[in-house]
């Protein structure tokens, strides 16, 4: 469908990858872990390797849970856009198939928040 | 003796004949077309707009005089209230809270109403509407004017009110209420009516006012109490416009009915999204509570809401189909929306805080089916970490809802312990919703949408700073800088009530004006 | 029939007014919340200019109630001397 409008309606879409400086947007949650209100929405360069987001990001954006410390992240299972999907961890974003505002999710078994009430 | 007895010149419904559509012309020599341009395009069909009149049959003069009654009732109560230090008499200072939430979400889209009547008023070609509308854009001004005026005392004492419209335009959270109302006065005039005169005032706004303003009643707070009662007073007028103008709509032509009917699906969930506020205010804001959201959801929305559509049903309007879903959310709602604010306290207007034992106790009362499995463990976890100092902070940004605004907090319909991710892939560009509600809303009109001013992603763009700030500089501080360009002061109008300059200062100033110091 | 309903503020002005609804529909019921009264009643519920008069002893235009109002529920219709809400299903 369209907008109904008197003119012709046409507009950029304000969050084009251009406009991020070089960056791309990701989108990562971590599965029963919602302490976390929400996923965390990251700029970052597609040239960035994979496995550098798990030990140099993710620990700034979810250490304060106890769980944290105990992933294996081994045996971590991923999604992408709801999808079962393997990152490479040695592979930079562009590398692993991963696009401007893709979102990726892990879960980690066996650790499914504050007394398993997947806060 | 003969009495002579003193007769009113005309009846209401000839005085309203009278000074609405006697007051209307035909024009001669410019064609309708070039004086309403904006009445065809969004396919309602009007073929008798005499058929349009006010069940109150208001007329401008009377309009005018019980409206300055209004006026000096509400100001003899402020004036009092002020002048006895009222502030004070608010049950605790996390009350005000609620004051600043409202200040700053809700009072500048009294404002937008105001310019939205004022445009639909100008482009209906019927006098009855047109006259209508008139007053509620009068009414939507006043109501800016006198909540901006109550709030103005509060902003002498306490943190975080003093520059409310600035950060209306810029605050993260505040992008939800603002892009709602962005939305409905950017479509047509008819979709407008829909949007604010009937789904949002006649189908929602008892939750938004009724428990505000009865939630101020309890709490002590007579200024708010007061100018929510006046603004409340036109209320009940513009929810009568509302329904009359849908009810107009729906009788003019069949071919109106599916459009009205997809208006109505949209602007129930948008308006219930934005509701979310009001659903934590209720529950966790109101030191004293009146009544907890799902109650006030099944009052007002399922049983008030409930008759309203069994009613129009005779022109063929259902339930709006979101009603399920909302019913789904009923228990979760407010608690997901408080653990939010709680995550980003370092980034907002307001304080936040976690409840204690008693109102835990009544949230677990109030919500037995959700609280204590899902929420308790999570804020005890908060609440022992903070006595050890280490209150939770979250610093990083959320991802949002590309319709709604409102960071992917909601959980899938059903089931309380999964996120409800949904996407759309439009032009080779991603999107993501919060609901397939949010997603559908997308998918009728992306052009629109595809524009929308998310905060997470202008503060990723570098266009959330003070101007001059290079973002490129060693140790430089995001978060610093976004609140510099909210004009917010770190330590002062955020973080945890526990602590702030609001809890002390009223401590201090309530522990004098009991007591001789 | 459906609840209609009629909210309005708690003060001196709505005392005879909440009276003279009561005496005029007997099945209507009164729900007394933090400063405002709700009267609730089945599918009808009519405020009447007369009776008010007669209460106050004093002319009453039913226009005045504009300023007391809070909410309502239901289809509405005013004329010089009622006010009816209702619903037609």
């Amino acid at each position: 469908m369209a907008v109904a409008a008197v003119t012709k309606y046409e507009f950029a879409p304000a969050d084009t990858q251009d406009k991020f400086h070089g960056a791309q947007l990701l989108y990562i949650g971590w599965e029963d872990h919602l302490l976390f209100c929400a996923p965390f929405a990251f700029p970052f360069p597609p040239t960035m390797r994979f496995g550098d987001i798990i030990a140099g990001v993710l620990p700034g954006a979810f250490g304060y849970h106890p769980d944290f410390a105990k992933i294996d992240w081994s045996q971590t299972y991923w999604f992408k856009s709801g999808k079962p999907w393997t990152p490479d961890f040695d592979k930079s974003l562009a590398e692993n198939g991963l696009k401007h505002k893709d979102v990726i999710r892990f879960h980690t078994p066996g650790l499914h928040g504050i007394k398993g009430s997947c806060s | 003796m003969d009495m002579t007895v003193a007769k009113k010149k005309l009846g209401l419904k000839e005085r309203y004949a009278v000074m609405t559509r006697g007051l209307d012309w035909t024009p001669s020599y410019q064609k309708m077309e070039d004086i309403y341009p904006y009445i065809a395009y969004e396919g309602i069909k009007i073929h008798d707009w005499d058929k349009w009149e006010d069940p109150f049959r208001l007329t401008m003069d009377a309009y005018w005089k019980y409206q300055a009654e209004k006026e000096r009732k509400l100001y003899s109560v402020l004036d009092a209230y002020t002048q006895n230090n009222g502030h004070l008499n608010v049950t605790d200072a996390r009350y005000l809270n609620t004051v600043k939430l409202f200040l700053s979400g809700i009072s500048p889209l009294e404002y937008v109403a105001h310019r939205g009547f004022a445009h639909a008023g100008r482009q209906f070609p019927g006098p009855g509407p047109r006259v209508a509308c008139l007053m509620q854009s009068v009414d939507e001004i006043r109501h800016a004017q006198t909540q901006v005026h109550a709030v103005s005392n509060y902003n002498k004492y306490y943190n975080g009110m003093h520059d409310f419209h600035h950060a209306h335009d810029r605050v993260w959270f505040l992008s939800v209420p603002k892009s709602f109302f962005d939305d409905a006065i950017t479509a047509g005039p008819f979709e407008f009516m829909v949007s604010i005169g009937f789904s949002f005032e006649y189908v929602l706004t008892n939750l938004l006012f009724v428990p505000f303003v009865s939630g101020a009643a309890y709490n002590g707070d007579m200024a708010a109490m007061t100018f929510g009662f006046s603004a409340q007073s036109d209320e009940a007028r513009h929810m009568t416009l509302g329904l009359e103008v849908i009810k107009f709509i729906l009788e003019q032509d069949p071919d109106n009915v599916p459009i009205v009917q997809r208006w109505i699906d949209k602007w129930t969930w948008r308006g219930y999204r934005v509701l979310t506020l009001v659903a934590m205010m209720m529950d966790y804001m109101l030191p004293k509570r009146t009544m907890s959201w799902k109650e006030s959801w099944e009052i007002y929305f399922e049983e008030n809401g409930g008759a309203l559509f069994k009613d129009l049903a005779r022109y063929g309007i259902t339930m709006p189909k979101c009603a399920e879903h909302i019913a789904l959310e009923k228990d979760h709602l407010s608690h997901q929306a408080w653990s939010t604010f709680y995550n980003y306290g370092a980034a907002s207007n307001f304080h936040t805080w976690m409840p204690d034992e008693d109102e835990m106790a009544w949230l677990s009362s109030k919500y037995p089916n959700s609280f204590d499995k899902h929420y308790r463990p999570r804020y005890e976890f908060w609440r022992e970490q903070a006595a050890k100092g280490n209150r939770f902070y979250n610093k990083t940004l959320p991802m949002l809802c590309q319709t709604c605004q409102i960071p992917m907090i909601f959980t899938e319909p059903g089931d309380p312990t999964k996120i409800c991710y949904r996407e759309v892939d439009y032009k080779n560009e991603k999107y993501h919703f919060c609901s397939d509600h949010c997603k559908e809303i997308f998918e009728h009109e992306p052009e629109k949408y595809v524009q929308a001013w998310l905060p997470v992603h202008q503060i990723y763009q570098g266009n959330c700073f003070p101007e001059g700030t290079d973002p490129t500089v060693e140790g430089f501080d995001p978060l610093a800088a976004v609140l510099k360009y909210y004009h917010l002061e770190h330590g002062r109008d955020n973080l945890d009530f526990e602590g702030s300059e609001d809890q002390k200062n009223f401590a201090e100033w309530r522990g004098q004006a009991t007591k001789n110091v | 029939m459906s609840t209609v309903f009629l909210a309005l503020q708690t003060n001196e002005e709505t005392r005879p007014i909440i009276e003279a609804i009561l005496q005029d529909n007997p099945g209507a019921v009164v729900d007394e919340q933090p400063a405002m009264v709700k009267i609730n009643a089945d599918g009808r519920l009519v405020v009447r200019r007369e009776t008010i008069e007669e209460i106050t002893g004093r002319d009453y235009d039913l226009q005045e109630l504009q300023v007391n109002m809070i909410t309502m529920s239901g289809n509405l219709d005013q004329t010089d001397d009622e006010i009816t809400l209702f619903w037609k299903a």
